[in-house]
């Protein structure tokens, strides 16, 4: 941790609260400080980079005009010399599908907690480097997640375990083969009783079919689950409600009226992406049509889904636990009194105005609980969507996509038990990482030492895999055969790209081994169970068809009807963690909750090590290689504390150190801090890279935790936030509008740009015979969750730089996601707006540089040209939009043998020295050109996707030719919420906006939330 | 000083055209002294059966030891020229030949548009069937590649003929077949950066 002397001077919020009150009209503000314009912020605005650290050692001045004369009198040199040898290196065997410089695409699945998301992955001459969502899977349409995009980035990781160890040494398979198989045959004699399995969820059917299998064999073995960020809370709650487990899947399409008690569902539930994608198509509007969805959303931290709600509350957890049992009251479903009323009493009348929303929406309203809630706020979501006529309807019940549901976070306490006990011989670890991620107060780390044997299978040497005996090395999803459900319960055959890197093994093949059979391929063994499941005919062809579209057609699951039981209302455990017995030191100011979130970008840990995800700016506090303690401006300001202030936080008598993070919008007297950071075997990226919060979560209160304290260090930390870099100004970049404003005035944003008239110029004007290439970004639909951030980076070979480069300034993200503030700062309203390359037509890069390297291509483009490039910088020094990456550094990975496979062939990676930028994905564009020339056609509308639009679950950009009339693009261009950036800069950008649209209830007052 | 420093570029601009730059006219050595005079004049064979992918793909294709065995499994079985390619089949390790037709990696060349657009293989690789050994024929700098692009009736000929080793333009007159062409095969010779530069 850097430690930096100078504290950062505390805001004055009040004073910033009057400032804020006084304005008028549309106020934007991009963070705290921007608001406050503190010195800091005002130098920072002034220079485009930063701080020019001096990254060459001091040279006086004649030493340097010496190198220079001396480069000068050399320059010419380095082209007498011949060209570097290159090689040709054909195959013995030509594969028969492959045409090299062709990509083929193939379907698979990237799993996370069990979960499928379907994806293509497209493949170079056997190398698997992008990944695509399989228009045909049910819960990708065509889009995907920021971890699926990053997941290939995993699979070349130089720090993914390579073989098999045993104590730490070097082993082999055949070795531990032979020391489980006479250990295994001890167990058979008691019946397995002291085997122990360990997996996170288990959705796959073939895994499922090989534990029970096991099960079968050795009856008194115990099969145990557990996922840090698991949903025992939602699982509960079906059972509390309808007394059996089943799983809920929603239907956004139907729904007009949505709310949200803490959940986050655009994020974080299992079909998240298909979610956003029906959200945001019942926010699409048009002049003449009166409906749009309206959503409602209670939560304590800021959320995606929050960000784009219509009406937002910031509660506490118990708070909306409170809430919950009001509305539930209000629609008549529960009786007389409940607890917690008495503190919501202000936010009555907003709470009325919901429960009519959502009482005139019978039958298309929505009710959804998050899963940081308590098991009774998810039964009373249920019994509100039943009395509400919304089953069957936007919410519909199945039974449980995961194999055999059980609580886990019991499961895992009960195998700590049996470990206490010493009734553990054999434990195996099959997944999931519980010594980083086990609760802090069951001592996982302590009572695995008595365990006698210890297995890890894992793709990371981790903080479990180093205390145990044997580490086996897993293959990724892309290296392995296997099969997995998703959310609505479609089954997919998981088909290698590769074959495994290194010694790796699936665990189907851990598990052959387990059952005794240890020559089977995952791919036999996978095979034999679809034979299995198949009563049809002909297998090879289902076989074939099922690997072609990603999914195993016939598997998703009905619904079932279920009924609400009459007895669901009784009082379960209230205020989990208010320890009455545990009195506050200091009893006058309220008392403070922790909030536990898996981390937007890291999850809970396992993508630790995966250098994408950290760099990437998380969606609302735009930090990046770090988390922090968040909280509320008003918090902050009653405990005098200022950003990047590390306090303690303390828990039952654990503490932990963490740096503050002001995040406006997050509810009061709460503190959010995020898993997934502070690891120590996560390997060279992840190492020491935050704080851990695991060290802090306590079994009994997984989600929020009552009673923490904070104590100041007086110490500074400094955080890496990408949201004060490239300022804008506060110049009007996010239109937006109410419904009932854009109904009456349409083409409302002609009130705030001004698109300057066609002026004279020396330069004639671009004429465009053939296509013309245009992007439409619709503000209404972007949610902020970043995958358009991955997957250009992925498909442009993009490299990370590190904190320290992102403290200065020199992130290399193409393409950023900016977040603006509007509004009360306690509860803003937020904006999400993703800056590519805005492609200007008049652009003022283009004619500032010197060697020409950056020229406008004859379809619109604005090229860049890496080889011309001398890195002088005046294009990005022009740039209004600041959209322009210089290489300072050889950020670029020409070293490691593993991510040199990783890059994009059709993209040059870029040395140090060159500026880049997005480039409408030009090899994309290219490539279709060519193939559309070759088949003598013109390029269909769609048939170019940019990799950000590929990826975008929401369909928030739309790319294509203007030259079209028909196509999307162009209609976006004539819708009249259209609008450029700083128009009146005459740049006249080909990346264009379409301004958002609210819709507010008006009943409620805008910014009302009493 | 001036005439010097005029000099000297005039001089470095002659020594980058030249072919010990270039390497044009050059015969590199290869693992195996393969001979298109003998198998392309000699044999008859056509580009396509050993580059395959010419026609769709960026990449015009090297042949598989396989290709090379179709034939050498039953003529020339022991010659110890081949021995390196019986090897390479035997131990299934591939043949690393030296790449001579060889651009940039910032610049990106695809065959199989310019195979559609009627470029003739000898336009750029020379007269390949004349050629003991191989060699590089033009010096693929790109303002070789800009003197077509600028100016493609010179070059252009009828996709019947793209293969053809000894293919003359009608009558002698290859500018008005070429500007015949250009019209019909729609050719809109791209100039920008991106086209190659990505």
């Amino acid at each position: 941790m850097k430690r930096d002397t100078p504290k950062r001077a505390s805001l004055d919020l009040a004073a910033l609260r009057a400032r804020l009150a006084s304005t008028r009209g549309q106020q934007y503000w991009r963070s705290l400080e921007e608001l406050a314009e503190t010195e800091e912020l005002q130098e920072l605005l002034q220079r485009e980079f930063p701080r020019q650290a001096a990254v060459l050692n001091a040279v006086s001045r004649r030493r340097f005009l010496h190198l220079l004369g001396a480069s000068l009198a050399l320059a010419g040199l380095n082209a007498c010399t011949s060209k570097p040898t290159e090689k040709i290196v054909p195959y013995v065997r030509a594969p028969e599908e492959i045409i090299p410089g062709k990509p083929l695409f193939f379907a698979t699945a990237v799993v996370r907690n069990g979960m499928a998301l379907g994806v293509l992955v497209e493949s170079h001459m056997g190398r698997p480097i992008k990944v695509e969502g399989n228009p045909q899977h049910p819960a990708s349409l065509g889009a995907t997640d920021v971890f699926a995009q990053a997941s290939v980035l995993t699979l070349y990781d130089p720090d993914r375990s390579q073989v098999v160890t045993h104590l730490g040494q070097i082993s082999t398979w055949n070795t531990f083969l032979s020391a489980i198989q006479t250990r295994l045959a001890l167990q058979r004699i008691t019946k397995g009783a002291g085997l122990r399995i360990l997996t996170e969820t288990v959705t796959s059917p073939t895994l499922a079919a090989q534990l029970h299998a096991l099960l079968e064999g050795f009856p008194a073995a115990k099969w145990h689950q557990y996922d840090a960020v698991g949903r025992d809370h939602a699982r509960a709650g079906a059972v509390l409600a309808f007394g059996e487990h089943v799983d809920a899947r929603y239907d956004f399409r139907r729904a007009e009226v949505i709310l949200s008690l803490d959940a986050d569902f655009l994020s974080a539930l299992p079909g998240s992406v298909r979610y956003a994608r029906e959200f945001a198509a019942r926010r699409r509007v048009q002049p003449d049509q009166a409906t749009m969805n309206r959503l409602y959303v209670v939560e304590s931290s800021p959320s995606l889904t929050g960000s784009v709600a219509d009406h937002r509350l910031p509660l506490r957890p118990s708070e909306i636990e409170a809430l919950a049992w009001m509305v539930a009251h209000k629609v008549g479903i529960v009786p007389g009194e409940f607890p917690g009323g008495q503190s919501l009493a202000q936010h009555a009348r907003w709470i009325e105005a919901v429960v009519r929303d959502l009482q005139q929406h019978s039958g298309s309203s929505l009710v959804l609980v998050g899963d940081g809630q308590l098991p009774v706020v998810h039964a009373i979501g249920h019994a509100l969507n039943t009395a509400l006529g919304n089953v069957g309807s936007t919410v519909v019940y199945t039974a449980p996509v995961e194999a055999r549901p059980v609580d886990h976070a019991a499961s895992l306490r009960d195998l700590v038990v049996d470990m206490e006990a010493g009734r553990v011989e054999i434990l195996v670890v099959l997944g999931g990482n519980p010594a980083y991620t086990a609760p802090a107060d069951l001592e996982f780390v302590e009572h695995l030492s008595k365990v006698k044997l210890r297995i890890h299978w894992g793709l990371y040497y981790d903080e479990t895999a180093a205390l145990c005996h044997w580490h086996l090395p897993a293959t990724h999803p892309f290296e392995s055969w296997g099969d997995a459900r998703t959310y609505d319960g479609t089954a997919t055959i998981l088909q290698p790209l590769i074959a495994p890197l290194y010694d790796g093994r699936s665990a189907h093949e851990v598990l052959a081994a387990l059952l005794g059979q240890p020559g089977r391929s995952s791919y036999d063994i996978v095979r034999d169970y679809w034979k299995t499941w198949y009563q049809g005919g002909d297998f090879e062809s289902f076989w074939q068809t099922a690997l072609h579209d990603g999914v195993v057609a016939g598997t998703t699951f009905v619904p079932r009807s279920v009924s609400l039981r009459p007895d669901w209302a009784r009082r379960q455990e209230r205020n989990q963690g208010a320890d009455v017995k545990h009195q506050p030191r200091q009893p006058t100011p309220p008392p403070l909750t922790l909030i536990f979130r898996p981390d937007p970008t890291v999850w809970d840990g396992s993508f630790a090590n995966n250098g994408w995800l950290q760099e990437l700016p998380k969606p609302l506090t735009q930090l990046t290689w770090d988390n922090a303690a968040l909280l509320s401006p008003a918090t902050a300001e009653r405990l005098g504390l200022a950003n990047e202030e590390v306090i303690e936080l303390r828990v039952r008598e654990r503490t932990v150190r963490a740096p503050v993070w002001i995040l406006p919008g997050h509810a009061e007297n709460a503190v959010t801090v995020s898993l997934g950071y502070g690891r120590t075997r996560a390997g060279r990226v992840g190492n020491g890279v935050g704080f851990n919060a695991y060290s802090l979560r306590l079994a009994e209160t997984p989600w929020y935790v009552e009673g923490l304290e904070i104590r100041k260090t007086g110490q500074t930390y400094r955080l890496a936030c990408t949201q004060n870099h490239h300022s804008l100004e506060g110049r009007p970049l996010v239109l937006s509008a109410t419904l009932t404003e854009y109904q009456e005035h349409p083409d409302f944003v002609h009130e705030f740009i001004h698109v300057p008239a066609p002026q004279m110029t020396l330069y004639p004007p671009y004429t465009y015979e053939g296509y013309a290439w245009g992007m439409v970004i619709d503000i209404n639909a972007c949610i902020g969750c970043g995958v358009c951030v991955v997957a250009c980076q992925a498909e442009n070979n993009i490299p990370i730089v590190g904190k320290d480069q992102i403290l200065v300034g020199r992130e290399m993200h193409w393409l950023r996601v900016d977040r603006y503030y509007q509004g009360d700062l306690d509860n803003p309203t937020t904006y999400h707006q993703p800056i590519p390359c805005m492609h200007c037509e008049n652009a003022p890069c283009e004619v500032v540089c010197p060697v020409a390297a950056t020229t406008h291509s004859d379809e619109g483009l604005n090229d860049m040209v890496y080889n011309r490039c001398v890195g002088t910088r005046y294009c990005a020094n022009n740039c209004p939009y600041k959209v322009r990456r210089f290489n300072f550094l050889q950020y670029a990975d020409l070293q490691t043998p593993s991510v040199k496979l990783l890059y994009n062939p059709d993209v040059t990676v870029r040395t140090r020295g060159v500026m880049e930028k997005c480039t409408y994905c030009v090899q994309r564009i290219n490539a279709a050109r060519i193939q559309a020339k070759l088949e003598e056609r013109k390029i269909g509308d769609g048939e170019v996707m940019t990799a950000c639009q590929q990826a975008c679950p929401t369909q928030a950009i739309v790319f294509g030719d203007l030259n079209d009339p028909m196509s999307r693009v162009s209609q976006g261009k004539a819708d009249p919420r259209h609008y450029p950036l700083l128009a009146e800069l005459n740049t006249r950008p080909r990346t264009t906006y379409l301004a958002r649209v609210r819709n507010p209830n008006p009943a409620i007052a805008e910014g009302e939330t009493e | 000083m001036v005439f010097i420093l005029a000099a000297a570029a005039v001089i470095g601009a002659g020594i980058i055209r030249s072919s010990y730059v270039t390497e044009v006219g050059v015969a590199r050595e290869q693992p195996v002294p393969f001979s298109h005079k003998r198998h392309v004049s000699g044999l008859g064979l056509d580009c396509r059966y050993c580059h395959t992918s010419v026609e769709e793909s960026s990449f015009a294709g090297l042949p598989p030891t396989h290709t090379c065995m179709t034939c050498h499994s039953q003529i020339w079985v022991d010659s110890p020229m081949l021995a390196p390619v019986r090897e390479s089949y035997r131990t299934n390790r591939s043949l690393e030949w030296i790449r001579v037709n060889d651009i940039a990696d910032f610049a990106y060349f695809d065959h199989s548009i310019h195979v559609k657009k009627g470029i003739g293989c000898v336009t750029c690789h020379g007269q390949v069937d004349d050629m003991p050994l191989m060699w590089r024929a033009h010096s693929l700098y790109m303002e070789w590649c800009l003197e077509c692009h600028r100016h493609p009736e010179r070059y252009v000929r009828p996709r019947e003929e793209v293969f053809n080793m000894h293919w003359q333009p009608p009558a002698g007159d290859q500018l008005a077949l070429g500007r015949q062409l250009v019209k019909a095969y729609n050719i809109r010779s791209l100039t920008s950066c991106s086209t190659c530069h990505r």
